[in-house]
């Protein structure tokens, strides 16, 4: 059989997420000519050297690699909003809107375009210290909702690898809480409950928990 | 070939439509198949469409290869391309996994059978044939009378509960492009969610099946 019995737990694999990633447009100065590209995903060029062009991030990676271009890191990446983003994130309980890729698009130009990015190890440090104050917030936020019996969760402004990680734990938490507040248990417990004169307190309901 | 692939963020319904590619298409299809626990109605059309344009595009980069054009853009077009049949392939195969899972289910269902293209209704005939003949010949022939179903536990079972089935009630994550205001989970008598466009939601499948079918929910 293909499949694992575990395969809902993480749906795609980081390789897969960063496959996403690869199609977000990003700005690239080429050096050389080259015609209109008509691809089965768009259109694109025509390129002329120091005319800047949107492309795919794919495309301007494998331009790069292959020394053709420049590529001009997305607004965000810069130490100044990057600065600002972390501050927020620390002195929040929520998560800053940040793009919805930002971990794979920061990491894939780290790798390939690192003398494109100015003050390239500050911006790195300042995403790395991004990183952990969500990874925290989520920590936190789960440890909220395993107080309470939940139904539903908002997620607002997460990203997207952080959502995968976190995935096989909330989905199986909550799946676990469904279950266990199913119509079946509380018919048990009324029979139990026959028994023992006092029936079980399960702690106020919340419906939705607003992160 | 339609314009750019980075244009679907319009408010607009029919904008939407109109700038949504094909390559946009197959790559929501894939994600909701690798995210949804049971398999998904096929897309007979934009698979088609998909495999005609590959098809184009092959015979394009073979031209190029044969008149000489510059090893660049034969190789960013050969990438492009296999992207896009890695799409393609990957929604396949993830739905043939999900068969295998539970073929037969997937049988005696007929709204699940509906959602199987020809080529993998015959799969799955295939498949459950052969499952069903391995557990006959390893296990089940030498049971005694009562057990020898494979559908059944026994003789004196009610339904087939043998079968595995797809859990629907599993958790998914998902986001929705626009503002679905109040929406009731289940019957369970539980106030309803607030479902903002654009943020995630950690829902049960079975809730939002409607809304992927109809396109209003997308999974992560």
């Amino acid at each position: 059989m293909a499949a694992s019995s575990d395969s809902q737990a993480s749906a795609f694999s980081a390789a897969e997420l960063e496959f996403l990633a690869e199609d977000e447009m990003i700005e690239i100065v080429p050096n050389m000519r080259m015609d209109p590209l008509n691809f089965v995903s768009g259109d694109f060029g025509p390129f002329r050297p120091q005319i800047a062009t949107q492309v795919p991030l794919w495309l301007a990676v494998a331009l790069k690699r292959r020394g053709k271009c420049m590529i001009r890191p997305p607004e965000w990446m810069s130490v100044e909003k990057l600065a600002q983003v972390l501050e927020a994130e620390r002195d929040s309980e929520k998560f800053q809107p940040l793009p919805f890729h930002y971990v794979e698009i920061s990491r894939l130009l780290f790798d390939h375009a690192r003398e494109d990015i100015p003050d390239v190890y500050m911006v790195r440090s300042l995403i790395e210290d991004i990183k952990d104050v969500r990874f925290h917030k989520i920590g936190t936020g789960l440890e909220i909702i395993s107080k309470e019996r939940t139904y539903a969760l908002r997620l607002k402004n997460l990203s997207a690898m952080e959502a995968n990680i976190v995935r096989p734990f909330v989905t199986r938490a909550l799946e676990t809480f469904y279950k266990l507040s199913g119509p079946e248990m509380i018919q048990e417990s009324d029979h139990l409950s026959n028994r023992q004169p006092q029936a079980t307190n399960r702690g106020p309901r919340r419906q939705l928990k607003d992160r | 070939m339609e314009p750019g692939a980075g244009e679907s963020s319009a408010t607009d319904d029919y904008e939407s439509l109109i700038s949504t590619t094909d390559s946009e298409l197959l790559k929501r299809a894939w994600r909701n198949e690798k995210a949804a626990p049971e398999i998904l109605k096929f897309e007979a059309a934009l698979v088609q469409r998909s495999r005609q344009q590959i098809q184009l595009m092959e015979e394009t980069v073979e031209e190029f290869a044969k008149n000489g054009v510059d090893p660049l853009t034969v190789s960013l077009y050969q990438m492009d391309l296999d992207r896009t049949l890695f799409l393609l392939r990957s929604y396949l195969r993830t739905r043939l996994q999900k068969i295998e899972k539970c073929v037969l289910h997937i049988q005696k269902t007929a709204e699940l059978w509906n959602r199987l293209s020809k080529q993998e209704q015959k799969f799955a005939v295939r498949c459950a044939g052969d499952l069903t003949q391995h557990l006959e010949q390893t296990v089940l022939s030498k049971l005694p009378d009562q057990y020898q179903s494979h559908l059944k536990q026994s003789g004196a079972s009610e339904g087939d509960d043998m079968v595995p089935e797809p859990k629907l009630d599993i958790y998914i994550i998902c986001r929705s492009k626009k503002f679905l205001g109040a929406f009731q989970l289940d019957d369970s008598g539980e106030e309803p969610v607030n479902i903002e466009a654009d943020d995630l939601y950690a829902l049960p499948y079975k809730s939002i099946k409607p809304l992927v079918e109809s396109g209003q929910i997308d999974l992560v």
